[in-house]
C-alpha cells in the first residue's frame, strides 16, 4: 500500500538535485540463465504488485517479403492454447487470479506481460514458459484469428488518414530496411497469411535464448531468478537464424510523397535519417537530438508550437520526436497540421525555418536547462508507473542496451552543451536526408450504394 | 509440474476471497475556508507530489447556444493567466519540470498538476496553478486562436467514423438534454462565443464551493492545508451550480450514417445509471461478464473468437452526475456488419433474460477482487480515485468497501438490476460505415 512505506523521500530528493537520481533507485538485477534466458528484475516496493513481461527478440523488422505482419499474427496465436493449457485458458487463469494481460508487438520485439498481485508472479511464469515450447497453431482458430488481425488493420490504419500517411511515409523514407513495413502488415500479406506462416515464425524465433523475462515489482530479485530458473530453465536453447543487417544504404537526395485519402484537413509528416544510441557512454548525437526535440516542442511554449501555432497561427497542431533505442535505423519526426487558409507548403517552409535558425544561431541557455529540468522531472515521476519501468528496461535490453544505459541515461543527457545541439541539427536535419509526406484530404463521398433493399434498413 | 503448481494457485485464491480486504487508503478530508472540499492522502515514497482542481463545469453546463463554452473556458485556463502571458506560464512549469494537464468531460472540468515535491519546484508550479484556475486572462487574440483550433478539430473528427458515431449516439441517446451534446462542443456554435461569456463562465463556475481538490503525495498534512487555501481562496465566490436534470430514456431508434470507412462503428446502448445508484455494483460486475471483461466477456468471444468479425467488442456503464449512458460498441469490415449487429443484439438480449452463469459471475468477482491492487498501486491511480471520490461525493470508505461490495454481487442481483435498467428491445444503435457492395 502506497501511504505507509519507508520514508525514501527526503535522501532522495538531495540526490535528484544532483542529478544522481539513478544512483537512489535500487539496483537492477541482470542474468542469464544456462538455456541463455535473460533474467532482469527491478525491485520497487510501493505497492504488493508486480509486473512480468517476457520479451522476444522478434518483430516486424525481422520478416520477410510476402509475409509482413507475421510476428504480430503470433501474437495473436500466442493466446490460442498449447497441449496443457486449451484455448482461452490462459487469459482465464491470469484473470481469475486478478491479473491484467496483453501484449504488444512493434519492428523491434515482440513482448506479453501480466500486471498482478506479487504473490501470483509463479502462475505468470508457468503460462509463459509454457506458451514459450508448447504452442499449437490450429488451422481453423488461425483462419478465424487472421479475420480479427485484418480487422485490426482496418482500425488503426485503412480509417484513420494519418496512419495512412505515416505508414507510406515510412515506405519511402527506408529504401531497404524492413522498417519500411508496417508492424501489423500490409493488408494483402495479410489476406494471403497461413498457419504455417506462423508457425514457421515461431519455430525460428520462440526459444529461451532469444527472450528477456523482465520483473518489476514487490518481489525479491533472488527469489525471482530461481522461480524463472525452475520454470523457464527446463526449456531448450536451440540455435537461431542468422540476422542480416540490411543496414539502409545514404539517401540521395529529398523524397517527396502525397497520400489522397478522404479526410477533411491536410497534414504534414518530415522525416530525417538519425543515428540512434550504439554506445550509450560515447554516442553524442542521440542525445543531442532528444535535446533538439525538448527544444522543438518539449512544452507548450517550445519553438515550433510558440512560432508556428501561437504567433503566426499557420498550423493548429505541430509536434516533433525522435527515439534514440532502437535495434535499426532511426528517424527524426516532427509533423503538423496547417491552420486553415494556410498550405501545407507555407507550412513546410516555416518549419524549416524554425529548424535553420537552431543550425544558424543555435539553442540559447535558457532552453537548453528547461529541458533538462524536464528530463530530470520525468525521471522521478516515471517511477510511479511500475509497467513502465519495467517496459524501459524490456526495450534498451532488446535494443542491445545494458541495464546500465537507461541509469545512466539522465546524466548523459545533463552533459550534452547547447554547441552539441547545434552541431546534431546540422549534421542530421539535412535535405539529402529528409522524406516529406502530405496528406492531400479527398472528399468522404460515401462509396456509391448497392440498391437498397426495401424493409432492411431505416436510414435517418 | 503444471497441475500440481494450479492446485497451488487455486488454493491461494480461495484462501483471498476468505480473508475480508484490509483498510486500503487513509483519506483526509476537509474544507477550505472558502468551502472547497480536499481530499488528501499523504505518501512520501517518490519526491513528487499530484493535485488535481475539479468543477462541476463540462460540457453539461454549456448554455445550449453556447455548446463548446465550458471547454474553452477550460482549455483556455493556461494561456495566459493572473498576469502571466502563456508563454511565461508554459516556461515556469517547464522551467521546474512540472505538468500541468486538464479534466475535461460531460460532468467535470479542471486542471491536473504533477510536479517534484521539493520547496521551489513545488512553490513555483503552484502559483502558476493558483493563477490559472483563479484569473484566467481570456485576452481576446488569444479566444480566437483557440476557437479557430477547436473548430479545426471538430472538423477533422468528422473524418474518424468512431467521432461521428459517438456524436450520433450520445444525440440519440439524450436527445434535448445537456448530455447530448459533444463535450468539444457545436462548431457552428463556437464563433459565437465571446471573452465575455468565458468570464461569465469562469466566475459562475470557477468557484471555491464548487471546487474539488485532490492532492496526493510527498508533502505534509500542514502544508497540504496551505496550498488547498492558496487554491481556493482566490476562486470566485459564488456558491454551487444547480443539479443537472435527470435523463428520460428515448423510444428505441436506429440510426443509419453513410462513411467511406472499411469498418463500420456500431454503437448499442441508452440511458443508464448515475455515479450514486444503488444498482451500480451489480451492473459493474454484471457487465464484466456482458463485455467488461476482455476475454472473459460474452462479447468478445461471441463476436471475435467465435466469429472473427471484430478486434474489439465491449459494452460499458459510464456512471455520472445523473444517468450516463450503457454502451455498447463494435468496430467490424461492411461485409459482416449485419451480422455482427445481430450477434451484438442477441448478446445483449439473452443476457438480460438469462443473467450470467455462477461460473462466470464467479470468474468476474475473482478477476475485480483479487486486481483490487492493481487499481490503487500508483499515485496517479490514487488521485484520480480522490478526484472521483470528491466530485461524486462517494463515501470516504469507497475503496476500503470496494471488494467487499463486489463479493456481495450474485446472479440474482445481476439479472434483476439488468432487468431493471437495460430493455434491449429499447436501446438507441448508430452505424456509421460503408453500404453494403459499395467497397471494391
Amino acid at each position: 500500500m502506497n501511504a505507509h512505506r519507508k520514508k525514501a523521500g527526503a535522501a532522495l530528493l538531495g540526490l535528484v538535485a544532483l542529478g544522481l537520481a539513478g544512483a537512489a533507485q535500487a539496483a537492477v538485477v541482470d542474468t542469464t540463465l544456462a538455456n541463455g534466458l535473460r533474467v532482469i528484475v527491478k525491485e520497487d516496493h510501493r505497492a504488493p504488485v508486480m509486473v512480468s513481461q517476457v520479451w522476444y527478440r522478434a518483430g516486424s523488422m525481422d520478416e520477410f517479403n510476402g509475409t509482413t505482419g507475421v510476428a504480430h499474427v503470433l501474437e495473436h496465436m500466442m493466446f490460442k492454447g498449447t497441449k496443457d493449457v486449451p484455448a482461452g485458458e490462459f487469459s482465464r487463469r491470469i484473470a481469475a487470479a486478478g491479473g491484467r494481460e496483453n501484449a504488444f508487438t512493434s519492428r523491434d520485439h515482440t513482448a506479453y506481460f501480466q500486471q498482478m498481485q506479487k504473490d501470483k508472479l509463479p502462475l505468470s511464469m508457468a503460462l509463459e514458459a509454457d506458451r514459450m515450447a508448447n504452442l499449437v497453431i490450429d488451422d481453423a482458430a488461425f483462419a478465424k484469428e487472421i479475420q480479427v488481425v485484418m480487422e485490426e488493420r482496418r482500425m488503426r490504419t485503412e480509417d484513420n488518414p494519418q496512419a495512412v500517411v505515416q505508414e507510406t511515409l515510412m515506405a519511402t523514407a527506408y529504401q531497404t530496411h524492413p522498417y519500411r513495413n508496417p508492424v501489423i502488415g500490409w493488408m494483402n500479406d495479410l489476406e494471403n497469411m497461413t498457419a504455417a506462416d506462423a508457425r514457421d515464425w515461431y519455430a525460428r524465433w520462440y526459444a529461451p535464448n532469444n527472450a528477456t523475462l523482465v520483473v518489476a515489482g514487490d518481489v525479491d530479485a533472488a527469489r525471482v531468478v530461481a522461480d524463472a530458473q525452475r520454470f523457464f530453465g527446463p526449456l531448450a536453447a536451440r540455435p537461431l537464424p542468422v540476422r542480416k543487417p540490411q543496414a539502409e544504404p545514404q539517401q540521395r537526395g529529398v523524397k517527396r510523397i502525397t497520400v489522397k485519402v478522404p479526410a477533411k484537413l491536410p497534414y504534414l509528416a518530415l522525416a530525417w535519417h538519425a543515428p540512434v544510441l550504439r554506445q550509450w557512454d560515447r554516442d553524442v548525437v542521440p542525445y543531442a537530438l532528444q535535446i533538439l526535440s525538448g527544444v522543438l516542442s518539449g512544452n507548450d511554449s517550445a519553438r515550433l508550437p510558440q512560432v508556428l501555432v501561437k504567433e503566426r497561427q499557420i498550423a493548429v497542431n505541430v509536434d516533433s520526436g525522435f527515439d534514440a533505442v532502437a535495434r535499426g535505423p532511426g528517424l527524426f519526426m516532427i509533423d503538423a497540421t496547417p491552420a486553415e487558409g494556410h498550405a501545407v507548403a507555407e507550412l513546410e517552409a516555416a518549419i524549416r525555418g524554425e529548424i535553420a535558425r537552431i543550425q544558424r544561431e543555435g539553442v540559447s541557455p535558457q532552453e537548453l536547462e528547461r529541458v533538462k529540468s524536464q528530463i530530470i522531472a520525468a525521471d522521478v515521476f516515471q517511477r510511479d508507473s511500475l509497467f513502465y519501468q519495467a517496459m524501459q528496461l524490456g526495450e534498451y535490453v532488446t535494443a542491445g542496451l545494458p541495464p546500465e544505459a537507461l541509469e545512466g541515461r539522465v546524466s548523459r543527457l545533463r552533459s550534452i552543451s547547447a554547441e552539441d545541439v547545434q552541431a546534431a541539427a546540422r549534421a542530421v536535419l539535412v535535405d539529402d536526408a529528409l522524406t516529406v509526406a502530405v496528406l492531400d484530404p479527398q472528399p468522404l463521398v460515401p462509396k456509391p450504394p448497392r440498391p437498397a433493399v426495401p424493409g432492411v434498413r431505416h436510414v435517418q | 509440474m503444471f497441475n500440481e503448481f494450479l492446485r497451488a494457485v487455486l488454493a491461494a485464491v480461495i484462501v483471498c476471497f476468505a480473508v475480508p480486504a484490509a483498510a486500503t487508503l487513509p483519506i483526509q478530508h476537509w474544507r477550505t475556508a472558502h468551502g472547497a472540499a480536499v481530499y488528501f492522502v499523504e505518501s512520501h515514497e517518490l519526491p513528487m507530489l499530484d493535485v488535481a482542481v475539479d468543477f462541476a463545469a463540462g460540457s453539461a453546463y454549456d448554455p445550449a447556444p453556447k455548446a463548446g463554452l465550458a471547454h474553452l473556458a477550460q482549455g483556455l485556463l493556461d494561456q495566459g493567466a493572473g498576469g502571466l502571458s502563456e508563454s511565461e506560464i508554459a516556461h515556469r512549469l517547464a522551467d521546474v519540470g512540472a505538468v500541468m494537464g486538464g479534466h475535461f468531460d460531460r460532468d467535470r472540468a479542471g486542471v491536473t498538476l504533477r510536479t517534484l515535491s521539493s520547496r521551489r519546484e513545488r512553490d513555483q508550479a503552484l502559483d502558476v496553478m493558483a493563477r490559472v484556475l483563479q484569473a484566467p486572462a481570456y485576452s481576446p487574440a488569444v479566444v480566437e486562436r483557440e476557437k479557430k483550433r477547436v473548430i479545426a478539430a471538430l472538423v477533422e473528427a468528422e473524418a474518424q467514423p468512431g467521432a461521428v458515431a459517438e456524436k450520433a449516439f450520445y444525440q440519440a441517446v439524450y436527445g434535448s438534454h445537456p448530455y447530448a451534446r459533444p463535450e468539444q462542443g457545436d462548431k457552428d456554435a463556437i464563433p459565437g462565443i465571446t471573452r465575455d461569456d468565458l468570464l461569465a463562465f469562469h466566475r459562475t463556475h470557477y468557484t471555491a464551493p464548487n471546487a474539488v481538490v485532490a492532492i496526493m503525495g510527498d508533502i505534509s498534512r500542514a502544508d497540504a492545508e496551505d496550498l488547498a487555501e492558496r487554491l481556493a481562496a482566490g476562486l470566485p465566490p459564488g456558491s454551487g451550480v444547480p443539479a443537472l436534470p435527470a435523463p428520460i430514456a428515448n423510444p428505441a431508434r436506429e440510426v443509419r450514417i453513410a462513411h467511406p470507412s472499411a469498418q463500420s462503428h456500431v454503437l448499442i446502448g441508452g440511458v443508464g445509471i448515475a455515479r450514486n445508484d444503488p444498482d451500480f455494483f451489480a451492473l459493474y460486475v454484471g457487465n464484466y461478464v456482458l463485455g467488461g471483461g476482455g476475454f472473459d466477456s460474452r462479447l468478445l468471444k461471441e463476436i471475435r473468437d467465435r466469429r472473427g468479425y471484430a478486434y474489439s467488442a465491449y459494452s460499458y456503464f459510464a456512471p455520472l452526475a445523473v444517468a450516463g449512458p450503457f454502451t455498447l460498441g463494435l468496430q467490424t469490415k461492411t461485409e459482416t456488419t449485419e451480422d455482427a449487429l445481430a450477434v451484438a443484439r442477441d448478446t445483449l438480449a439473452q443476457f438480460v433474460a438469462e443473467g450470467p452463469s455462477e461460473a462466470e459471475l464467479a470468474q468476474a468477482r475473482a478477476n475485480l477482487v483479487n486486481g483490487f491492487p492493481l487499481r490503487i498501486d500508483s499515485n496517479r491511480k490514487i488521485l484520480d480515485y480522490l478526484a472521483l471520490i470528491g466530485f461524486y461525493r462517494l463515501p470516504l470508505d469507497y475503496l476500503d468497501t470496494w471488494t467487499a461490495r463486489v463479493e456481495a454481487v450474485d446472479v440474482a442481483a445481476v439479472r434483476a438490476a439488468f432487468a431493471r435498467r437495460i430493455d434491449p428491445r429499447a436501446m438507441v444503435t448508430v452505424v456509421v460505415g460503408a453500404e453494403p457492395g459499395g467497397r471494391p
